[in-house]
């Protein structure tokens, strides 16, 4: 039986000796899409919009992945989301972009212990070692889409939206167990 | 599972990240109301259907969102190439060089 996503609070959910997935507490995070020139918006938010897809930029506690030619995720903390917002509403009447907030669609999911990579395997069917570590991209998590950010060499967050929260869970706590009770 | 290469994401990736979208280069008339009832169902419904490479479009719909072309070999599956869409169509000669 898969768990109701209220029922999992920030902190470790799942772990043994192989892998540990843990809750990500809240925070702010934004879908953000925009063309052309990119510097009036990368003033207003204090960081510089990365252009390589998978490349990752952090100032502070913001955080900045870029998931296509003119499209970005923003986590940020949740007081900071404001702020955020207000920022690139300063600079839209001259540069034209947009701002969602997506805070309420998604959850993170932090995956690490030695075979962490090992366990994002089980749904994940591309090659993980081609996102370097500091990178992070979009993909698909057995059926669902997720975002992925390599924070270490096994260690992840892995984004994903609510309603797919617990069907990855399960998988995923399934696979913490798989995993340590292979003998290697 | 084959595997993709997409032009925007400059990587090749498992084939379940993306989504095929039907024959590329098809233009929309410019002036639908311009055009007879014959053409358009022309434009709507008919497709080339080739044995052989095949131009069509696919989306990269689990990575980076975008739409791009390839030239694909409907006998075998094996893509020739992908390039970004509104690229010019490549030679189909020089892209079948190799394989002969």
């Amino acid at each position: 039986m898969t768990a109701p996503i209220s029922s999992f609070t920030p902190g470790v959910l799942a772990h043994s000796d192989a892998a540990r997935v843990g809750f990500a507490p809240r925070c702010a995070r934004f879908s953000l899409r925009a063309r052309g020139d990119l510097a009036p918006l990368e003033a207003a938010l204090g960081l510089s919009l990365p252009t390589r897809i998978g490349q990752r930029v952090t100032a502070g506690e913001r955080q900045l992945l870029c998931l296509g030619p003119d499209e970005w995720v923003l986590h940020a903390p949740e007081r900071d989301g404001a702020a955020i917002t207000a920022a690139c509403a300063g600079v839209y009447a001259d540069h034209p972009h947009s701002l969602v907030d997506i805070s309420g669609r998604e959850v993170s999911f932090v995956i690490d212990g030695p075979r962490g990579a090992e366990l994002l395997t089980l749904g994940c069917a591309r090659d993980l070692d081609s996102i370097a570590v500091g990178e992070g991209r979009r993909t698909l998590f057995d059926g669902a889409t997720v975002i992925l950010w390599r924070d270490g060499d096994t260690s992840f967050r892995l984004d994903c939206w609510n309603s797919f929260a617990t069907h990855l869970f399960h998988l995923l706590d399934t696979g913490v167990r798989e995993l340590a009770a292979e003998s290697l | 599972m084959l595997l993709i290469h997409c032009p925007y994401c400059n990587e090749t990736l498992p084939e379940v990240e993306f989504a095929y979208a039907s024959e590329a280069h098809i233009a929309r008339p410019a002036k639908p109301s311009d055009v007879s009832d014959e053409d358009w169902a022309e434009f709507l419904f008919m497709r080339s259907n080739v044995k052989g490479p095949l131009y069509e479009r696919w989306r990269h719909i689990h990575g980076c969102g975008r739409f791009f072309n390839a030239v694909r070999d409907t006998v075998t599956d094996k893509f020739l190439t992908t390039y970004k869409a509104g690229d010019p169509r490549p030679d189909l000669s020089s892209l079948t060089e190799g394989l002969k």
